[in-house]
């Protein structure tokens, strides 16, 4: 069943409802990421939370000119408008008050969802109102989902996905270095405008599949898992737009592949499936990554340590250097040196002192600062300029035994 | 209105919803000032899962293990976030943005994939409370405030509503100093020896505390509306703390009271039959306290003065 369903054979609606999942799911992952980059992920919570109200009144005036208040067009044109009004008093209230911008983004999304939970339940009392299923915009529901409805997300996806490829460039630039992108003659507050209203679009189309309180997810956790991958603007936005789309796409499947599943959650469950796995393992940023890192480190500090203990015949008691001297074949069991090992002791402590006479040259400074207590010395300066250090040592010393 | 009918239906409801909102305004005001005001918003999405849970291991719904089920996911998705902000050394805002939905995706379908057709536990419930149906069912007026009988038979959630009012105040009121010092400049509070990670991590949870027990009572949507509104408001008044937190408690109180009576009887007044959600029209009527306050309030100023 659920293999039917990632293969897509479960019928056309749910096909159409997973490519049109897909869709969004890499509009959502691509602008998201500039919101991530931008450091504004939680404006987006404030925007799908304000579009509750122009759902309600859309159904309410829909129903009072005569129509099916159920169109889900018109529901969304309604939940846009409502959403670019919140959207507007976020930013109102964080450039004309002291408020900073998460009070203005916790205060529009709780007074919005307020107010449109008061309009549902005037909706509830109306005539036409008692199965309005309108709550099942709350968390997303595709399930006996009407063909146009379906065909309309999947446009909406697609639509949204092809702008904002459209408009990445300016995106990228203002995201990674706004004072450069003005300084290219960009108009700042225009591409904000535009992400911003990428991201109400992303949020609206997203409205029928994950519903109100998750669509957040989508632009958050994408944009979030792909930065453990990459340090790289561009690369940034390609991977979250593939981690948005398969999150999406496999969790559209998983939730057609039986009842009862909702697709919203299924959906952000991928999702953090994904972030997981990426922040335990991914090279570079990954925790596994990190504390491999750690451990190498240790190694190296130890060794270097245990060495120039050897070097200056000072006992050594920490027994993980002793162990590592022992593997590495520089030392024995009871601490004293090998033949190996006295050679690398020597080693080392020629290299302390040339990084000491490297400290006192004034023009190496910024070899000066590459000291770490490990690096070999060679590794910074030439050879021409260890010679010259060379020069200025005081006779060798021999190892003691 | 009379008070025969005013006081069963209305009165302990009225009381709920004014504790509730003045137990979540009160840690609001510091969440406010450092920053942290959306925390409220997260704890109310992460206790779903928390409330369900609990009703899956116990198969019924009582007040305690969906209290401490709540608490529970509350104290979970805090570590989670500070977990994934070190770990991942990601942004405090897109950390937090990644628990929450989690844990309420988690939550969703948890409920979706259990039978509780035969209990009152959904997602709208979670989301807009049961204010109305805390009624007074043994008042019988005014007379009924003196007799021992009937005040036998007040809602627990009022009782309940009550303390945790009390302890958040006496929280506040104890570690004033503290918390205005540590707020306002960290640095110094660290120099002085206060363990300023201590207050932060403290306040939380006494936020936590607060929004776990109004979510009980009155829902998720009061409790995120009035974590922010009646502080900022507050905020946009004046520029002193203590009279910042004061007026945040008079903003909650006249939201909380007036969002109830328009709610209930609002309707009533234009002509129509059935009341509106309580807990909307409360966080309706705190948008638009804030709405004037940014309009008219003396010191709104911008970011320059």
């Amino acid at each position: 069943m659920l293999w039917q369903a990632l293969t897509l054979q479960l019928g056309y609606n749910a096909t159409l409802v997973a490519i049109g999942a897909m869709l969004l799911g890499i509009a959502a992952g691509v602008s998201g990421s500039f919101l991530f980059l931008r450091r504004r992920a939680l404006v987006s919570d404030a925007i799908s939370h304000a579009t509750l109200p122009g759902v309600g009144l859309a159904f309410i005036v829909m129903v009072a000119l005569g129509g099916d208040g159920r169109n889900l067009a018109g529901l969304l044109a309604g939940s846009a408008i409502s959403a670019a009004i919140g959207l507007l008093c976020v930013q109102w209230l964080t450039r004309n008050t002291r408020l900073a911008e998460d009070s203005a983004i916790g205060a529009v999304l709780s007074v919005f969802f307020g107010f449109g939970i008061v309009l549902l339940t005037v909706i509830q009392t109306m005539e036409s109102g008692r199965q309005a299923g309108l709550d099942s915009l709350l968390l997303g529901a595709t399930a006996g989902m009407l063909r146009s409805d379906a065909i309309l997300i999947a446009a909406g996806g697609a639509l949204t996905l092809a702008l904002t490829l459209i408009l990445r460039r300016p995106m990228i630039m203002v995201a990674f270095d706004r004072d450069y992108a003005a300084a290219r003659g960009l108009n700042i507050r225009q591409v904000d405008f535009a992400t911003m209203a990428l991201v109400l679009a992303v949020t609206v189309v997203g409205l029928k599949i994950v519903g109100l309180i998750l669509i957040v997810a989508l632009l958050i956790i994408p944009p979030v898992t792909a930065r453990f991958w990459t340090d790289r603007t561009e690369r940034v936005w390609q991977f979250s737009g593939l981690i948005g789309g398969l999150s999406a796409y496999t969790g559209a499947a998983i939730s057609a592949s039986a009842p009862q599943l909702p697709t919203g959650p299924l959906i952000v469950l991928t999702g953090f499936a994904v972030f997981v796995v990426s922040l335990a393992f991914a090279p570079g940023r990954g925790v596994l990554a990190a504390g491999l890192r750690h451990i190498s480190f240790q190694r190296r500090v130890h060794m270097r340590q245990g060495l120039l203990a050897l070097a200056q015949g000072q006992p050594i008691y920490e027994r993980y250097t002793i162990r590592l001297l022992m593997r590495a074949g520089l030392a024995r069991a009871d601490g004293v040196a090998t033949e190996a090992g006295r050679a690398g002791a020597a080693k080392a402590l020629l290299d302390e002192h040339r990084w000491e006479i490297l400290r006192t040259m004034s023009d190496q400074e910024s070899a000066t600062a590459l000291y770490d207590g490990m690096r070999a010395i060679e590794t910074v300066v030439t050879r021409d300029q260890l010679s010259e250090i060379d020069a200025r040592l005081t006779a060798p010393r021999d190892v003691p035994a | 209105m009379s008070g025969a009918e005013f006081v069963p239906l209305s009165l302990t409801p009225m009381l709920i919803g004014i504790l509730a909102a003045i137990a979540c305004a009160l840690p609001g005001n510091f969440l406010l000032l450092r920053r942290q005001a959306l925390i409220g918003d997260a704890i109310s999405h992460v206790v779903l899962p928390g409330i369900v849970l609990a009703f899956l291991v116990t198969g019924t719904i009582t007040t305690w293990p969906m209290m401490i089920g709540a608490g529970g996911a509350a104290l979970i998705s805090v570590l989670l976030i500070e977990a994934i902000r070190r770990l991942g050394r990601i942004e405090p805002g897109a950390a937090m943005g990644v628990v929450f939905t989690t844990m309420f995706a988690g939550g969703v379908l948890l409920l979706e994939r259990t039978d509780t057709s035969s209990v009152h536990l959904d997602v709208e419930h979670a989301l807009m409370g049961n204010l109305e149906s805390l009624i007074w069912l043994d008042a019988r007026g005014w007379q009924s405030l003196l007799d021992p009988v009937a005040l036998a038979g007040l809602p627990s959630e009022l009782t309940r509503m009550a303390l945790t009012c009390l302890a958040v105040a006496i929280f506040i009121g104890l570690f004033w100093r503290p918390l205005k010092i540590s707020t306002f400049d960290e640095g110094f509070a660290q120099v002085v020896g206060m363990r300023t990670n201590l207050i932060g991590l403290s306040l939380v949870a006494v936020s936590a505390m607060a929004a776990v027990a109004a979510f009980d009572a009155v829902g998720s949507i009061i409790v995120i509306a009035m974590f922010i509104c009646p502080p900022a408001a507050a905020r946009l008044v004046t520029n002193r703390l203590v009279a910042q937190v004061g007026w945040s408690v008079v903003f909650a109180t006249l939201s909380a009271g007036l969002g109830y009576v328009l709610a209930g009887y609002g309707p009533l007044w234009l002509g129509g039959q059935d009341s509106v959600s309580a807990a909307g029209m409360i966080a309706t009527v705190s948008g638009l306290t804030l709405a004037v306050t940014a309009f008219i309030g003396p010191t709104r100023g911008g970011q320059q003065g």
